[in-house]
């Protein structure tokens, strides 16, 4: 479609005079040029929007087909059994499961908690010329990429816990009945503690910017009407913001949990790869993304790539689960809201 | 009564200290990562870094070939990914914004955009690299393009669906066809938005290190064959930081400021190019 043709159609909209020059049989064509283009543009578009659901449909083919001969030799044991042994050929994802699990329920019972404070001082208590900046820097810190808390967490965060926190954590909590197994051994620096939290920090801009929105799109009169039968600021957030915004909330937090779960390098340069399962949190783990990350281009024989990728696939529905949830709770709020 | 007043007041108080501390918490952490980053970055940070290629253990050298590699991988993941997120997500706001295709793929769109980036490793793994026989540079671009898209997807769609409907129609008086007035005009009005979208995108996977682990690989030398294996920065650093080798861990430092000052620079030219649209 040359610059020429499309303005002579222009041209026959505005001008009357044009029609006159403008050959009947010429006009046609270009009409019917004009209407196979459109036709073409409209499928183009509907073929890409096809192409994304297929995306995803392609990923979970490969990943079913990928991880069947591992299924199929080791049957539901893969899912419930420990042991992980490249060289016998015998493969349990029970560890890398227990491993991402932990993690990211420490990752969520630190970042919930902080991320709701942190929205809260921003939405009722924060300055309205300090909001920005510091919804700004969260959000930095949730675009800086997760590389980068991999190598800040092994060369600074890790040798600090293990010279202060890990040893505090021995000798206090270390000595408590019931709880004392998960606070023994060593202080190694790395492990499923350290990877905890430096998801703990990964998660929390998620978890802050979603919060932040939610409570903001609480009606400003529920409010008022709470200030007015003379509630504090922490009784209306408590029993007006938060109750109100429940349902966000949880949405928010499902999607920092989906983040968490499927978190590779950040936690591959902490966590130690060792495949058991400790009852100390200080003790080195591994997570079913960073055993993918470390072993994948070394793994020899079809068996090892193939009980890789299940894991990837075991990784993959729980997140889809996860994130499904999320999605759905947040639908019901922008329904409720809009 | 006084006395249930000031356990109030008190918990009033103890609340809004706990959320000022979380606050300072959550900066805190900002404040240390990137002042570390800069710290370390920065003292290895020389014109070699740009000049010279990835050294063998013990020795020095730059960072040539990782960098060249992480643009090349972002060019053609851009290349790939812009195109197919564009028209989808031109789809879903023009021609069928309220149809059912068009919920379902906003809503596999939405997973498609927190899964798991190690996942996509693996699938094109599976896809590209197994039935190829060898890990390519390529491989790793069309991974990065499965990140880009949904991405792309989303923003196009959400800057479509802003322009006013009285532009569409204007288009539409005067005789312009549907696809017409889809790129000659909405396009247009909705550049800002959609531009921003690509630059998000390429924020995001400058720094993705999982998909490339095992689809572009590793290459300690100069290579720009798209069908051989390509460095690039994330994965450099992955392997240099794990290194015992007090220069190689020096390099990936520097490489990680690179990263982190790439990013940074593109998600403030996003914001800023949000914020003079909104003006305008």
């Amino acid at each position: 479609m040359d610059p020429a043709r499309r303005r002579s159609v222009v041209d026959v909209a505005l001008q009357e005079g044009a029609m006159v020059s403008v050959e009947a049989g010429t006009r046609a064509r270009v009409l019917d040029r004009l209407r196979l283009g459109d036709l073409a543009f409209r499928h183009l578009t509907r073929a890409a929007a096809v192409g994304v659901l297929l995306l995803l449909t392609g990923v979970i083919i490969s990943l079913v087909a990928g991880s069947l001969p591992a299924f199929r030799t080791f049957g539901f044991e893969f899912l419930t059994t420990e042991r992980w042994n490249p060289v016998t050929e015998k493969f349990g994802a029970l560890a890398p499961i227990y491993g991402t699990l932990i993690t990211s329920f420490i990752a969520m019972a630190i970042a919930v908690p902080v991320g709701l404070m942190i929205a809260f001082f921003l939405t009722e208590l924060c300055p309205a010329w300090l909001r920005r900046p510091i919804g700004i820097a969260i959000e930095l810190l949730a675009g800086i990429p997760s590389i980068i808390y991999g190598i800040w967490g092994l060369f600074v965060f890790a040798p600090f816990l293990q010279e202060t926190l890990q040893p505090f954590l021995i000798n206090t909590l270390g000595n408590v009945p019931v709880i004392a197994p998960l606070f023994s051994g060593p202080p190694y620096g790395i492990g499923m503690l350290t990877a905890g939290l430096i998801l703990t920090i990964m998660v929390l801009p998620f978890v802050t910017s979603i919060s932040r929105d939610v409570f903001d799109a609480v009606p400003a009169v529920l409010k008022e009407a709470a200030y007015g039968v003379g509630c504090t600021t922490w009784e209306v957030v408590r029993y007006v913001v938060l109750p109100y915004a429940r349902v966000g909330v949880i949405g928010g937090v499902m999607l920092g949990l989906g983040r968490a779960l499927g978190e590779t390098m950040a936690v591959t340069f902490v966590i130690g790869n060792a495949h058991r399962i400790s009852a100390s949190l200080l003790a080195p783990g591994t997570t079913i993304s960073a055993t993918i990350a470390n072993e994948f281009t070394e793994a020899v024989g079809d068996l090892y790539t193939s009980a890789l990728i299940a894991l990837g696939l075991i990784l993959f529905v729980i997140t889809l689960i996860v994130l499904a949830a999320a999605r759905y709770l947040l639908l019901r709020i922008d329904r409720r809201i809009g | 009564m006084t006395a249930r007043y000031a356990a109030r007041r008190r918990n009033d108080v103890i609340a809004k200290s706990l959320a000022f501390a979380a606050t300072v918490f959550g900066l805190g952490w900002l404040v240390l990562i990137l002042g570390v980053l800069l710290w370390k970055g920065f003292s290895g940070l020389s014109l070699a870094v740009f000049t010279q290629m990835t050294p063998p253990p013990g020795s020095s050298g730059g960072l040539l070939n990782p960098i060249v590699g992480s643009l090349f991988l972002t060019i053609l993941a851009v290349a790939i990914g812009t195109p197919i997120g564009v028209l989808a997500g031109t789809y879903m706001a023009e021609y069928g914004r309220y149809d059912r295709l068009s919920s379902v793929v906003r809503f596999i769109n939405d997973i498609l955009l927190s899964a798991p980036s190690i996942v996509v490793g693996l699938f094109i793994y599976e896809v590209m690299v197994a039935p190829m026989g060898h890990f390519s540079g390529l491989a790793g671009g069309v991974a990065l393009a499965v990140i880009v898209i949904p991405v792309v997807v989303r923003t196009t769609e959400d800057m479509l669906t802003l322009v006013p409907n009285a532009l569409r129609e204007a288009a539409t008086s005067i005789g312009l066809p549907r696809s017409m007035s889809i790129t000659r005009i909405c396009y247009r009005a909705a550049r800002a938005g959609m531009v921003t979208g690509v630059l998000l995108a390429v924020a995001r996977i400058s720094g993705e290190t999982a998909p490339l682990l095992f689809t572009s690989l590793n290459n300690q030398f100069w290579s720009t064959n798209l069908n051989a294996p390509m460095a690039s920065l994330p994965v450099i650093i992955f392997q240099f930081a794990l290194s015992p080798y007090k220069d190689w861990q020096s390099l990936a430092w520097t490489g990680a400021l690179i990263i982190t000052l790439a990013v940074l620079a593109l998600s403030i030219t996003a914001r800023s190019l949000v914020g003079s649209g909104k003006q305008s």
